[in-house]
């Protein structure tokens, strides 16, 4: 069964119908997955500022793993939930909306990002915790960490426009391609 | 006395700039997105403050310290918010005049910024290390502030 099959039978579900079609249920999903950017990339932000020395120089940068981390993982989760519950709602669309592909891709990446700072970078962090300026490899992770978050934003919320879905066309074979548009060939 | 502010809208609507948004097929959701950006940035500057004001987050730097430090971001954020939001505002004022959540937010926007750079800003200022009914109040009207603000600003594009 291919992946576009497998959606399509999601989105025949009841409960997934029943979320697409409420009136106050997806738009309250919606708004608690917008507004709770606010908190996940907010503070996550506010992490990579101090891993730049950008501010908080004087604050020990373990202050913030031991300490802030914790809520940036609360608003995560938060994010993933109310984001599961937005794509179970209208499947097949989303899977086949260009900007959702660039969001996964540039997600899976932002979580590179945090298992390479986790598991090699952070490791040294006893030599460099309470430096205003921390190493090289923490500030490259930083910015990583900023530029592939407010994309993320930006790509998520771009999959509200319908300007390269697949039932808007001609569209052109390179949209059709990379948003796995199934088109029937000429005759 | 009774002001009717739709002229007001109706220019704002009428402006270059409400014009050149409404003519792009691209400019309205690029300024929007630059608006979520700075939503962002203005949501982590708001909310490490004011949870570290509730005895959470960041507890062994000062309170003072904290939003010191964030200030220049803080700033950055609302200069953004405020200059996008106008841009969005001029390029549909007429129906948000008629919509009960601009009301909402634009009621609530300027308690929400007053407080924040006088209330909070001075009892932040004030406060050592250690937090007090006083830091928790603030911190919770903060939050309720800018949590109004927020949702009804969300809720514009749903009515």
């Amino acid at each position: 069964m291919s992946i576009l099959a497998f959606l399509e039978w999601v989105g025949q579900t009841p409960w997934s119908i029943a979320l697409h079609e409420s009136l106050y249920m997806y738009p309250l999903l919606e708004s608690t997955h917008v507004m709770a950017l606010g908190w996940f990339v907010g503070l996550a932000v506010m992490f990579d500022l101090r891993l730049l020395g950008w501010t908080f120089r004087t604050v020990p940068t373990t202050e913030f793993t031991s300490r802030l981390l914790p809520w940036v993982q609360a608003g995560f989760a938060i994010m993933f939930v109310t984001g599961l519950l937005l794509f179970y709602a209208i499947p097949v669309r989303n899977y086949q909306n260009i900007f959702f592909r660039v969001k996964m891709i540039m997600l899976v990446l932002a979580v590179l990002n945090i298992w390479y700072f986790h598991n090699r970078t952070e490791r040294s962090i006893g030599e460099w915790d309470t430096q205003a300026r921390p190493p090289q490899a923490a500030r490259v992770a930083a910015v990583a960490s900023i530029l592939l978050w407010l994309s993320i934003v930006v790509a998520g919320r771009m999959i509200a426009y319908n300007w390269f879905d697949c039932d808007i066309q001609p569209q052109s074979d390179f949209i059709n391609w990379a948003a796995g548009c199934v088109v029937p060939s000429p005759p | 006395m009774d002001v009717n502010l739709l002229p007001l809208f109706e220019w704002s609507e009428a402006s270059w700039i409400g014009n050149a948004i409404r003519d792009s097929l691209w400019l309205f959701p690029v300024i929007e997105a630059i608006h979520l950006l700075g939503l962002c940035v203005l949501g982590g500057s708001i909310l490490v403050v004011d949870l570290r004001m509730l005895g959470a987050g960041l507890r062994n730097t000062p309170i003072g310290q904290l939003a010191r430090d964030v200030r220049p971001w803080l700033v950055a954020s609302v200069a953004v918010m405020l200059l996008t939001g106008t841009a969005l505002f001029a390029s549909e004022a007429i129906k948000c005049y008629y919509n009960t959540s601009f009301w909402v937010k634009m009621t609530t926007l300027p308690f929400a910024l007053l407080f924040t750079f006088t209330v909070r800003q001075r009892i932040a200022q004030m406060a050592g290390i250690n937090t007090s009914a006083r830091t928790r109040t603030v911190a919770l009207a903060s939050i309720a502030l800018w949590f109004t603000v927020a949702a009804a600003g969300r809720w514009i594009g749903f009515s």
